[in-house]
């Protein structure tokens, strides 16, 4: 009993035991259901999943599960998230313990519930504890809230070398704070809709819809939703990656307002959409976006200046090989910039590019064209917030030498590869016809499946090390049980 | 010593595995590879009676009614196209012009309302293209005068037409293309099933992206279209498939190439497709899906058929 009981300890009483479930719960949805598309289907592999779970699949119920799925594995994600920051950011024990245990139960409700209404049958009682899943995390956001108020004295800078106010206000916790405000209240944003839609299985895919003239209010707003829930899980993993790596000094100073004014005017933007402010909507978002990815760079600059500095402190006059060794001897720190600034490549890039030329060339396109663009665009950066957190992972589970070399460099190259072949995927209208571009689909299908599949392999690997060593009676997770990420910001 | 060979060798190992990853993917497929021929004993020429009557439309399955009207039994195929192109030209109907600096066919088209909507461009009287004259993979020859299906495709259905080309040729033999709600109809009838065969969907009944049917390979041109009226419950060869037809006897309502429909929205200047296609999974096969493009787009995965 003592076994189960410890065991339980860690891995729902300590961050890093929490944050291995919330993983293991998404590894496991991935594998299943990245079975049922895409090379997986082409294959058959699909057809004996489903028999084998004994799914029902609905062929007018695609959308609806689709979006459920979703929604399963971003509750994950944003209760990972959460943990970082409960872990990482001073809070008062009770809300740490209350907001803990609400999203816990809530994305476990929303997972299992949400994805057996989905695609076991419409068993009403599993919907029901889905939208009670929902409810939970939402609660748990506006007490994550609660906990964050930056105007508390407690939690004012004591160190003037983190951005601050003259009142010594902490304006990173604000940065924080902004964006947990703002995902409440753009859960609300979707929360709506999702009432309105769900009630009839009025479903849909914003990506169907986006050719036509005329939108309804609820079909803007959950188009609005789905993007700003997804760049404010952007915008809450590079604070959290500030803060792991101890961003400081005088670019820290410029972007954590920076940050604040981008993530407010982004979300303003986007709500905008349903507003009369729609037919300038974009133009607001433009400008919201602008100086938070701007924040990102200085991050980005800081970081890398960081490494370069602590990699080569040894070194008297150190040339431009030994600075680019020391930018690249922890793939786990220089990792997550390298992500961002990757994504520029695969994501905003892609973004703006469309944007710019969507008339001229992209609506040329048939409709499933774009939609592969914009799905594609998407799941890329759903895909980079991943690996971010999974590097950020490796050093929380104290991974060094070869192996921390090995897993880096393979998250890095790994996932960068399939991107790439993404990105590539998504444009090939411009340099190849429908008829001739099927020897050019399979070798980017290939790269897309290594990459990934040699990915999930790895992530799988470090699933079952994890699960081996909870059978140890002293094994990694009961060091771990102690720890808190806190401790364990960079000097 | 043993080492560095070690090493060097995965060096020229990794490097030759990247020089065949873009040989393999820059490799220029044939587009005109022999293609199997089969007699499907569905005519091409054949209508189908589609009776008056509410039915279930869209994803959402909203009541809606048509009024009764024939549709032809398959997609319009090469063969009568091509015949109707070679008349169309020696009539004077249709000219040898260009589009975007490239030979077509082109004709007049009456034009359509502007709304001035965003993202709308304006559709004006005046001649527009119906077929392309220079692309590798369209499935006829032209020598001047004469248009001729090449060898093989003469019951495919006629793909590389464009929205225009559609309108004239059903304009021409007195229908018009479908409205989507009778498209709709037709493929799905009035109880509502997602498919024109009835829930579920397998290889065996239609031709979509890797379906595995004899006109397919995925290692080099991927998948061509299949002749009309192909998945009947034949057996051809060693490849047995389903009938596809729809409730009203209609056949390829699902996959092989999408089909333009006829209907017109206020502020768009896009034109609908239906049915999906050899290029598309099989959710793009459920009858309510819808796609859209340009109407001067054409594609080896678009074609049509008409109503009257």
């Amino acid at each position: 009993m003592a076994f189960l009981q410890d065991r339980f300890k860690y891995l729902f009483g300590s961050t890093k035991g929490l944050i291995l479930v919330a993983i293991a719960m998404i590894s496991i949805e991935t594998a299943i259901w990245g079975m049922l598309s895409g090379p997986m289907a082409e294959m058959g592999v699909r057809e004996v999943v489903v028999r084998m779970l004994g799914m029902k699949l609905v062929q007018a119920e695609r959308e609806g599960r689709i979006i459920i799925l979703y929604h399963s594995i971003a509750m994950a994600v944003v209760a990972i998230e959460t943990y970082m920051i409960l872990g990482l950011l001073k809070v008062k024990p009770f809300y740490k313990t209350a907001v803990t245990a609400l999203i816990t139960v809530g994305y476990w409700l929303a997972m299992i519930f949400g994805m057996g209404f989905a695609y076991f049958g419409r068993n009403w009682a599993f919907h029901g504890l889905y939208i009670t899943g929902l409810s939970l995390i939402f609660f748990a956001g506006v007490l994550l809230c609660i906990a964050l108020w930056p105007w508390n004295k407690e939690y004012y800078v004591a160190d003037r070398e983190y951005a601050h106010l003259k009142s010594g206000l902490d304006l990173e916790r604000a940065a924080f704070f902004a964006t947990a405000v703002t995902t409440v209240l753009s859960a609300l944003f979707g929360a709506v809709p999702g009432s309105y839609f769900g009630n009839g299985f009025e479903t849909f895919l914003a990506e169907n819809i986006i050719r036509l003239p005329h939108k309804t209010t609820m079909e803007y707003s959950v188009i609005g939703h789905l993007h700003i829930m997804l760049a404010l899980i952007c915008i809450m993993i590079t604070l959290i990656i500030g803060r792991w790596l101890n961003f400081k000094g005088l670019m820290h100073k410029i972007a954590m307002p920076l940050m604040i004014l981008g993530t407010i005017v982004l979300n303003l933007g986007v709500w905008g959409v349903v507003t009369p402010l729609e037919p300038i909507a974009h133009m607001i978002i433009y400008v919201g976006a602008t100086p938070s990815m701007l924040a990102a760079l200085l991050l980005l600059i800081w970081s890398w200046n960081k490494l370069i500095k602590d990699g080569t402190a040894h070194i008297q006059k150190p040339g431009l090989g030994d600075k680019f060794a020391a930018l690249l001897r922890d793939p786990l720190k220089f990792g997550p910039t390298w992500q961002m600034l990757f994504m520029n490549f695969t994501t905003s890039g892609i973004g703006i590019f469309m944007a710019i030329k969507l008339d001229e060339i992209f609506r040329v396109w048939p409709a499933r064209e774009e939609r592969i663009e914009l799905t594609g665009h998407w799941h890329v950066l759903s895909a980079i917030v991943a690996t971010i957190i999974l590097m950020y992972y490796g050093d929380m589970i104290g991974l060094k030498g070869k192996i921390r070399q090995w897993y880096g460099w393979a998250i890095i190259i790994l996932s960068d590869i399939a991107f790439a072949a993404v990105t590539v995927f998504e444009m090939k209208r411009l340099f190849i016809s429908e008829a001739e571009q099927q020897p050019l689909v399979n070798g980017l299908m290939y790269a897309i499946d290594f990459g990934l599949g040699s990915l999930l392999v790895l992530l799988a690997i470090v699933m079952v090390w994890r699960l081996v060593d909870l059978f140890k009676h002293k094994g990694r997770w009961s060091e771990e049980m102690g720890q808190e990420l806190s401790q364990e910001v960079a000097k | 010593m043993r080492q560095q060979i070690f090493a060097t060798d995965k060096r020229i190992f990794g490097w030759l595995l990247l020089a065949a990853f873009l040989l393999v993917s820059c490799a220029k497929p044939n587009l005109d590879a022999p293609i199997p021929t089969y007699e499907t004993g569905i005519n091409p020429n054949a209508w189908a009676q589609v009776p008056a009557g509410e039915f279930l439309f869209g994803q959402h399955e909203s009541v809606e009614t048509t009024e009764a009207f024939e549709m032809m039994v398959t997609d319009v195929t090469v063969s009568q196209y091509t015949a109707w192109l070679t008349e169309a030209l020696a009539s004077g109907a249709v000219r040898v012009g260009e589009f975007n600096g490239k030979p077509a066919i082109v004709g007049f088209y009456p034009g359509d309302k502007f709304h001035g909507v965003k993202h709308e461009e304006r559709i004006d009287p005046g001649d527009w293209i119906f077929i392309p004259l220079d692309d590798p993979a369209s499935r006829f020859n032209f020598d001047g005068k004469t248009f001729a299906p090449k060898p093989g495709y003469e019951n495919h259905p006629m793909t590389n037409v464009t929205w225009f080309g559609a309108w004239a040729y059903c304009n021409t033999i007195g229908g018009r293309l479908p409205t989507e709600m009778e498209w709709e109809k037709a493929a799905r009838g009035s109880d509502g099933r997602p498919f024109p065969w009835g829930e579920e969907i397998t290889r065996e009944h239609a031709n979509f992206y890797a379906s595995r049917d004899p006109f397919e390979d995925m290692s080099s041109f991927g998948s061509r279209t299949s002749p009309v009226g192909f998945y009947n419950g034949k057996t051809y060869d060693e490849y047995t498939t389903l009938n596809n037809a729809s409730p009203y006897g209609i056949y390829d309502m699902a996959g092989n190439v999408w089909q333009w429909t006829g209907s017109i929205y206020e502020g768009m200047h896009y034109r609908f497709m239906r049915g999906g296609s050899k290029d598309t999974y099989e959710m793009d096969l459920r009858a309510w899906v819808r796609n859209n493009a340009t109407p001067t787009y054409f594609s080896p995965g678009v074609g049509f058929r008409c109503v009257r």
